[in-house]
C-alpha cells in the first residue's frame, strides 16, 4: 500500500443520492461466503473505489452489482429500482456499465463496431424492422457510428477505428471498453482492475479519461489493486476482507486504519507500515 | 441439349442445396449455433408444403390443395417455429450437447415421417406433388431451365436478404455473441432472444428449400431426409467457408458437383452388383477434398472473407 498516505486525494464531490446500492448482499457458494452481509451506496458523481487482498470477494462483489450472478439474500439497488432478479443484459439499459478485469473486446469486429454495438434501443437489433424500415436503420446507423467516432477520439483509438480489435495491445483494449461502455450513456460505470497489466504511459491516459468522463457527470465505482491510482482518482474507498466491508473512507483514511493493515499484512505491521 | 438440360438439373439441386447451407451459415457461421439436425427441418418444410399443395387423399391427413407459393410460405413458418421451439428449449446446452439434441431431434422427425402413416403416407412418402411450370415436362430442356430460373430466384432473394442481415445491427450482435457471450450480455444483449431468433430463422430457410426441392422432384419419402443429408450440408458450408453466403453457395455447387461426379464415375466404372458398394466412394470423395481444401484453406474458400460496413460513413482520417 506504498505510498498512499503521501498523496491527495481527489476533492470529494458534494454528498449526491444513491445511484447503485448493497444492501445487505450475501453470496455464498457452498459453505464459503464470498460476499456476506455487505452494504453500501455509490453515491451520483463520485468515484469510489473497492479494495481489498486477494480473495476478499471484491470481484464476486462485482458480478452481483453487475448481475452476473445473483445475490444469495439481500438486494442491488440501481437508481432507486431493486433490480437483483433481473437478467444482466437489462443492466445497461438502466444505466449500468461494466469493464472487465481481462478486457473481452470482439476480437473479429473493428474497433467502431465494438463501439457501436453497445448503442441502446437500435431499430436495426430488431430483425424485421431491417426490412421493414431500412432508412430508419440506416439513419440511426450512422448517428451511432459518429458518435462512436466521437468517443474512439476520446480514448485516442479512432486512427484504428477500422481495424480488428485483436490487433489492440492490453492496455488498448482497456481503453476501447471504456469508450465502448461509454456508447450506453451510462449513468455508473463499474471498472474491473482498469490499471492490471497496462504500461505507465497509457495508464496515465486511462487515468485522464476516467477523470474526464466523470466531469461529465459519470459515476465510477473500481476495483483496483494499483493504490497510487485508487489514490489519485477516487473521491472515497471501501475494503473489502473476507467478504465483508471493514473500513470506508478517502484513500489516505483507510490507509491508517489497523483493519486494512491487518488484513493485508496478516497483523504483523503497525500502523505506519501502510504508508 | 441434353447437356444444358442435365447442367440445369444439376444447378438446380445444387442451388437448393445452397439454400440450406445459407440457413446453416446464419446458425453456424455467424451465431456459432452446432445444428447437426439440418436434414430435420428440410423434412418438415417438405412434408409441410406437400400436406398443403396436394390433392385431397382419403389414405392421409389432406391434402388442401393450395397454391405453390403458400405451401412454400407455410413451409417456412411451420419448420421456423420447429426451429424456434428446439432452439428455446436447447440454448442453454453447451454446443456439443446443442449438437447432440438437434441430431435428436432430427432422427425423431425421420422417424415420425416414417411411422406416421396418416400423416406422412409413411414408407411410401408423398406423392403428386404440383410441380411449377408441369405443363412444360414434355420439354425436358424447358422444364428444367423454368425450374432452374424460380431455384436461381429463391436463393438470390435469400442471399441478399441474408447478407442485408449480416451487415445490420443485428448480424453485429449474432456475430458478438458468437465471440463473446458475456461481454454482448454485459452491452445489453440478451443471448438466448437473439440466438432463438437466428435458429428460427434458419430453420425457416431449411424448411423452404425442403419444400422447393419437393416441388422440383414432385415426390418425397422419409430416406430423403437422412443424416447424410446434414452431413452434405456441413461439408458444402465448411468448404465454402463458414461466416460467408457466397462461401455457402459456392461451396454447395463445387462439393454437389463433386457428390455427382464421383457417382456417375463409380456408376460408369463399377459392375451393377458392386454400384451399392461403390457408392461409398462418393463420401470417400467428399472427405479427401474437405481434407485437401482444409489443407490450403482452412477457414474454407470464402471463410476470410470479413464484412464491409455498409450503412456507415466513409473512414475518417486519423485525428
Amino acid at each position: 500500500m506504498g505510498g498512499m498516505a503521501n498523496v491527495a486525494s481527489t476533492d470529494r464531490p458534494a454528498q449526491g443520492s444513491s445511484v447503485l446500492g448493497a444492501r445487505n448482499v450475501v453470496r455464498h457458494f457452498g459453505g464459503l461466503y464470498a460476499v456476506n452481509d455487505v452494504s453500501f451506496d455509490v453515491r451520483k458523481g463520485e468515484i469510489l473505489g473497492l479494495i481489498g487482498p486477494n480473495g476478499a470477494g471484491k470481484t464476486t462483489m462485482f458480478d452481483l452489482l453487475a448481475g452476473s450472478i445473483a445475490p444469495s439474500s439481500g438486494e442491488i439497488v440501481l437508481n432507486g429500482v431493486a433490480v437483483s432478479g433481473e437478467p444482466a443484459h437489462r443492466r445497461i439499459g438502466r444505466g449500468l456499465g461494466r469493464t472487465f478485469q481481462i478486457p473481452r473486446p470482439l476480437a473479429n469486429l473493428s474497433l467502431v463496431e465494438n463501439v457501436m454495438l453497445a448503442e441502446q434501443g437500435q431499430a436495426g437489433e430488431r430483425l424485421l424492422a431491417n426490412f421493414l424500415q431500412p432508412f430508419r436503420v440506416a439513419a440511426q446507423e450512422r448517428a451511432a457510428e459518429e458518435k462512436a467516432m466521437d468517443l474512439l477520439d476520446l480514448v485516442s483509438l479512432s486512427r484504428l477505428a477500422h481495424e480488428p480489435a485483436r490487433v489492440l495491445s492490453g492496455g488498448q483494449r482497456k481503453l476501447l471498453e471504456l469508450a465502448r461502455v461509454m456508447m450506453a450513456d451510462p449513468a455508473i460505470i463499474l471498472l474491473d482492475e482498469p490499471a492490471a497489466g497496462v504500461n505507465a504511459t497509457l495508464l496515465e491516459v486511462i487515468i485522464d479519461r476516467i477523470r474526464e468522463i466523470n466531469q461529465r457527470g459519470v459515476t465510477f465505482l473500481l476495483i483496483e489493486h494499483n493504490i497510487d491510482m485508487v489514490s489519485r482518482l477516487c473521491h472515497r474507498v471501501l475494503v473489502m476482507a473476507a467478504g465483508q466491508l471493514i473500513c470506508e473512507g478517502t484513500a489516505a483514511e483507510v490507509a491508517r486504519d489497523p483493519r486494512v493493515i491487518e488484513a493485508y499484512l496478516g497483523g504483523a505491521a503497525q500502523p505506519g507500515d501502510a504508508t | 441439349m441434353d447437356l444444358i438440360g442435365y447442367g440445369a438439373f444439376f444447378l438446380t439441386t445444387a442451388l437448393i442445396f445452397a439454400i440450406i447451407s445459407l440457413g446453416l451459415n446464419l446458425q453456424w457461421g455467424l451465431t456459432g449455433l452446432f445444428n447437426v439436425g439440418v436434414a430435420g427441418f428440410v423434412a418438415i418444410g417438405a412434408y409441410t408444403s406437400a400436406l398443403m399443395t396436394t390433392p385431397d387423399d382419403p389414405a392421409r391427413f389432406g391434402g388442401f390443395g393450395l397454391p405453390i407459393l403458400i405451401g412454400w410460405a407455410g413451409a417456412m413458418a411451420v419448420a421456423g417455429i420447429a426451429a424456434a421451439v428446439t432452439g428455446f428449449a436447447t440454448l442453454r446446452l453447451r454446443s456439443d450437447y446443442l449438437a447432440i439434441t438437434t441430431f435428436g431431434v432430427s432422427v425423431v422427425v425421420q422417424l415420425v415421417a416414417l411411422n406416421a402413416q396418416k400423416l406422412t403416407g409413411g414408407a411410401f412418402g408423398v406423392g403428386f406433388i404440383p410441380r411449377p411450370f408441369a405443363g412444360l415436362a414434355e420439354t425436358p430442356l424447358l422444364f428444367n431451365l423454368s425450374n432452374l430460373a424460380i431455384v436461381a430466384v429463391v436463393t438470390l432473394l435469400a442471399w441478399l436478404a441474408l447478407e442485408h442481415l449480416s451487415r445490420s445491427p443485428w448480424g453485429r450482435v449474432l456475430k458478438a455473441l458468437r465471440e463473446d457471450e458475456r461481454a454482448a450480455i454485459s452491452l445489453g444483449k440478451s443471448a438466448r432472444f437473439y440466438r432463438v431468433q437466428a435458429f428460427a430463422v434458419g430453420g425457416a430457410l431449411m424448411g423452404l428449400a425442403g419444400a422447393v426441392q419437393a416441388h422440383f422432384t414432385g415426390f418425397i419419402a422419409p430416406d430423403n431426409y437422412a443424416p447424410m443429408l446434414t452431413f452434405q450440408v456441413w461439408v458444402m458450408l465448411i468448404v465454402g467457408g463458414s461466416g460467408s453466403n457466397l462461401g455457402a453457395v459456392v461451396g454447395s455447387v463445387l462439393v454437389w458437383a463433386i457428390w455427382a461426379g464421383s457417382g456417375a464415375l463409380t456408376a460408369t466404372l463399377f459392375p451393377p452388383e458392386q454400384q451399392a458398394r461403390a457408392a461409398s466412394l462418393q463420401i470417400v470423395a467428399i472427405g479427401v477434398m474437405l481434407c485437401v481444401i482444409l489443407l490450403f484453406r482452412p477457414n474454407g474458400l470464402f471463410g476470410n472473407l470479413t464484412y464491409r460496413r455498409r450503412f456507415g460513413l466513409k473512414a475518417r482520417k486519423p485525428s
